[in-house]
């Protein structure tokens, strides 16, 4: 069994074990059991980045299995400098979740903890494979985890929230299989992607695979105008469920942008990037406003997501390195912000139950190392240099001026709107004087807590001060993408 | 007695003489839950199962009985499935039966009898035997949706059962006249071979197709012939429609198979485009329809209504392309949607009577609120079975989907690829029914926390069902190529 195999299944045997076994009655051992696992797929991962070559654009620790031999299908794994940091991610972020559940969720805790575990494999399976019919039965997968995990441990309009965001996603995603069937069949029969990628298809098919490819990932990223499901999912989920939509799920969309948009149909996606740049605009400029004026954290910090990946997707679609790599990072430093974004919120919400930015003000006062933290974070979101949130805003606008002055004046309009909408947040709710009885009962964080926030602060700063690791690992997979999109398929 | 070769009717003669067996044994039976009735039963079904796979597993085509039957592996594989749903379906209505005091001899010797017509139909080879087969299917059926005699909402679905399946015949027979009257031949291979010809009489022919494809869909509860499945389905006892909503179907595939792709496909422009129509209307009135319902068993009626129009758009592909690849293709896929299908639907049902008790229908689906805090076991495995239906992987019925799908884009052709895009439409209106049911078990409160109690057996049965939805799911690959083989064999011949 490959590497990668190990952290895919690994999480899932567990969780599926966790689900089997546990019962409310031995919750801690549940939390226990969820924690060992958790460190353990992610101790699998560390050997995929140490023993990484980012000398070479091939795909490295490759696993090839033959799965469904009547259609060709193969259990095909493999990662390259695009894919490697997001499986990390993924495995990181899932032990963040079990933490921050600890003492939050006391009800059907395995349920919870198993599901968890099992959509952290799910997703690494999504990163790693090379098989389309492999990556779309990942890619829906995930949505039984998350449909259930939204709508039983959620808010008061959970179920509406898990609703839309599953039927949301599964219409975006069903175009997508039919245009995945159809490159089985233009491709010979094979739906192995690095084979697609040299398909010979007419504008046409391009233009129809490339809207079926978009309507997939642009719900999942989610891009304007297909966005609407993700603040209702966001803010009725629980907070590892809104950690793990921000910081994982989101990137799925976009990475299948690189994966498939890019490479396998370059003609329509040079034609039509200019679509996508538009809404990416959109993105970044009008759910920036709208943000300003969000009551609801959790809904603010949902904007900031749609906000950020309108980033990403810019970064994508200018067909440079600066872009492409910038949106990476982007994503990675978007991981870790939002869910540390979403985690601070948790831990207000645990203590007052009110996600109202108007029941705070003045937590400073009761609260100064959690508001440290949540300072911090906030900095971070708006993109302040030395955090991991400018890096990849930094490489994205510079590489939209290479393509078009005015548009990078038009993105880095971000860097206004983003610190306007945190700031003010971070103002009405940390600073000034303690606004209510609730603020003034308010404990300070506990060493749990403590320990969560700080992983995901060492994190952010080390993206900030030193992201060198991960422009060279992607440097080299970038460039060869690249390489491969400026080549009409056409022809 | 020239030609007969008994060997081609083994299984049909084993399950005949059982059924008379079963039907005297019983008189003696003292027992309240009919043990010995029953374990001879399951041993019979057990026995016809293992025939019929061994003859699958041979791998060759024999005609027998004056050439009146064929035995071949498509014939053998769905009548494998078929034994085993019945026994499946008879395991999971034991104690629901006993708790509505139908768990009598007739229960087993009517389920016998019905999937004796069933192995009639699979084997036939002439249209006289195709109708024979269905009679003696159907008159078993009817039988059985009206055993809960004292039942009003039973008698109704029985009286509409019968009513309707009477008329679906007669206009299959009529049709099979016609198509005497054209041909001059009752024999499948050769009215095959006299329309090949191209000497008959087109409009004869194509009238008779008509009244054919009728009352295949009549059978199939395809719109917009597809009036009885919700009354039936609804008003029999939930034993009953488990077996309805099983074997018969398997049945239903493989007349249509018979006698459109084995007897007419010389006229298949024709009957293709008719299938088209009631694959669409299908897919339509049943996802749609089931959004409506608040009762769980004439929810899954029309999403049985659904999920036929889905099975019967693997029947299109074929002119097209005109060569076997495509119709294997698309006949094997529908075939492995069928198939999963049924695995998928017998735990469903199997869940609905698992928590009916003496004196209380489970079928609104309301009553499964709160399910997953009363037994998250069943809850998990109910919720298998529904993205199955839904067609999410990783389960069977995404793979199901899938294979179909395939089948369409396969052809390179702008409507059919227009007919894959509609169908993944309207699979995601049918997403929203089943996930209201996993959401009313997962994120509703209990409504009564009364513990579930059944027989071990039940349980095993029904975790082993889930476990199939999930393994098929996860390796579809064999049950895949089983399909495929029979199906090229089938057509080979």
């Amino acid at each position: 069994m490959g590497l990668i195999s190990l952290a895919i299944w690994l999480p899932i045997i567990a969780g599926v074990l966790l689900l089997a076994l546990g019962r409310d009655e031995n919750a801690n051992a549940v939390r226990w059991m969820a924690l060992v696992a958790a460190i353990a797929s992610f101790l699998v991962t560390i050997p995929l980045i140490t023993r990484f070559d980012s000398s070479t654009a091939a795909m490295q620790f490759q696993e090839k299995l033959e799965w469904i031999s009547r259609f060709h299908v193969n259990y095909h794994l493999g990662l390259d400098g695009i894919s490697v940091w997001f499986v990390l991610l993924t495995a990181f972020i899932t032990i963040i979740v079990v933490i921050a559940a600890w003492e939050v969720i006391t009800e059907r805790v395995n349920q919870y903890m198993g599901a968890f575990l099992i959509l952290s494999g799910i997703m690494v399976g999504v990163f790693s494979a090379l098989d389309g019919l492999l990556f779309y039965v990942f890619f829906e997968a995930t949505l039984i985890p998350m449909y259930i995990i939204i709508g039983v441990w959620g808010g008061p309009r959970r179920v509406y929230a898990a609703f839309k965001f599953f039927l949301y996603t599964l219409a975006g995603s069903l175009l997508m299989l039919i245009a995945l069937i159809f490159l089985y069949f233009k491709s010979g029969s094979s739906f192995d992607i690095a084979t697609w990628h040299n398909v010979p298809l007419t504008m046409p098919q391009q233009t129809l695979l490339f809207f079926a490819f978009f309507a997939a990932f642009a719900v999942k990223v989610p891009m304007w105008p297909v966005h609407t499901w993700l603040p209702d999912a966001h803010v009725e989920a629980p907070t590892g469920g809104s950690v793990v939509l921000a910081a994982i799920m989101l990137k799925l969309g976009a990475y299948g942008f690189l994966r498939f948009s890019l490479p396998v149909t370059p003609d329509a996606a040079h034609q039509w990037t200019w679509v996508i740049v538009a809404l990416s605009l959109i993105a970044v400029v009008y759910i920036g406003l709208v943000a300003l004026v969000q009551q609801d954290m959790k809904k603010l910090v949902a904007y900031s997501s749609i906000a950020h990946m309108g980033f990403v997707t810019l970064g994508f679609f200018l067909f440079n390195e600066l872009g492409i790599s910038g949106g990476l990072v982007q994503m990675i430093s978007h991981g870790f912000v939002s869910g540390a974004m979403f985690l601070c919120i948790g831990v207000l919400y645990d203590r007052v139950h009110s996600r109202e930015i108007a029941s705070y003000g003045g937590v400073v006062n009761t609260m100064p190392k959690f508001t440290a933290f949540a300072v911090f974070f906030a900095m971070a979101n708006c993109g302040l240099p030395g955090t991991g949130g400018f890096v990849g805003e930094w490489m994205v606008i510079l590489g939209t001026v290479k393509v078009n002055f005015w548009l990078a004046a038009l993105a880095s309009t971000t860097l206004v709107f983003g610190a306007a909408y945190t700031l003010w947040m971070v103002k009405r709710v940390y600073f000034g004087p303690v606004a209510n009885e609730d603020v003034r009962a308010l404990s300070d964080i506990n060493a749990r807590e403590y320990l969560m926030l700080a992983l995901l602060a060492v994190a952010v700063l080390w993206m900030g001060l030193y992201p060198k690791p991960f422009t060279d690992t992607m440097h080299v997979s970038v460039t060869e993408l690249l390489k491969h999109v400026a080549i009409s398929k056409l022809n | 007695m020239k030609d007969m070769n008994w060997l081609a009717v083994y299984p049909e003669l084993v399950l005949l003489a059982m059924a008379c067996v079963v039907a005297m044994v019983d008189l003696w039976v003292k027992h309240p839950r009919r043990t010995p009735t029953y374990l001879l039963t399951q041993l019979t079904l057990a026995v016809v199962a293992v025939m019929h796979w061994l003859y699958f597993d041979g791998g060759f085509t024999v005609y027998g009985m004056q050439r009146m039957v064929v035995t071949d592996p498509l014939g053998h594989l769905l009548g494998m499935f078929a034994a085993v749903s019945v026994m499946i379906a008879l395991a999971y209505a034991r104690p629901y039966a006993e708790h509505r005091e139908i768990l009598k001899g007739e229960l087993f010797t009517l389920s016998l009898f019905s999937l004796l017509g069933i192995s009639v139909m699979l084997a036939a080879n002439n249209f006289l035997i195709v109708y024979l087969g269905l009679e003696l299917m159907s008159l078993s059926l009817y039988a059985l949706t009206a055993m809960r005699r004292d039942h009003a909402e039973s008698t109704e679905a029985a009286m509409k059962y019968f009513v309707l399946g009477a008329l679906a015949s007669g206009f299959l027979l009529y049709g099979l006249s016609m198509m005497y009257g054209a041909t001059g031949s009752l024999d499948i291979p050769r009215v095959f071979d006299a329309i090949a010809t191209g000497q008959i009489n087109k409009a004869v022919l194509v009238f008779g197709v008509v009244f054919i494809v009728a009352g295949l869909a009549f059978k199939l509860g395809a719109v917009p012939f597809h009036m009885w499945i919700p009354d039936v389905y609804q008003g029999a006892p939930t034993a009953v429609t488990l077996l309805i909503a099983g074997a018969p179907k398997l049945a239903a595939f493989a007349i249509t198979f018979r006698l459109l792709v084995e007897g007419l496909s010389g006229v298949a422009a024709d009957w293709q485009q008719m299938l088209m129509f009631l694959a669409v209307a299908s897919l339509v009135l049943g996802n749609v329809a089931a959004i409506a319902q608040s009762n769980l068993k004439r929810m899954l009626a029309y999403s049985t209504i659904g999920q036929i129009g889905f099975m019967l758009l693997g029947f299109t592909p074929t002119v097209v392309s005109n060569n076997t690849f495509s119709a294997a293709n698309g006949y094997s896929s529908a075939l492995f949607y069928l198939i999963s299908y049924v695995l998928t639907t017998l735990g469903t049902f199997g869940v609905i009577m698992l928590l009916s008790r003496r004196g209380f229908e489970s079928e609104q689906i309301d009553d499964f609120k709160g399910l997953s805090k009363r037994s998250p076991w069943y809850a998990a495995v109910m919720a298998i079975f529904m993205f199955s239906l839904a067609g999410i992987p990783p389960t069977v019925g995404f793979y199901a989907k899938l294979a179909v799908l395939q089948s369409l884009v396969s052809t390179n052709d702008a409507t059919y690829i227009w007919l894959a895009v509609i169908a993944v439409v309207l699979s995601l209106v049918g997403a929203f029914y089943y996930l209201r049911v996993v959401k009313v078990m997962y994120f509703d409160e209990p409504r009564e926390t009364a513990p579930i109690a059944t027989s071990t057996d039940v349980r095993v049965l029904l975790s082993l069902n889930g476990a199939a939805v999930l393994v098929f799911g996860i390796l579809p690959g064999w049950l895949m190529m089983i399909c495929a083989n029979a199906v090229v064999l089938a057509l080979k011949t």
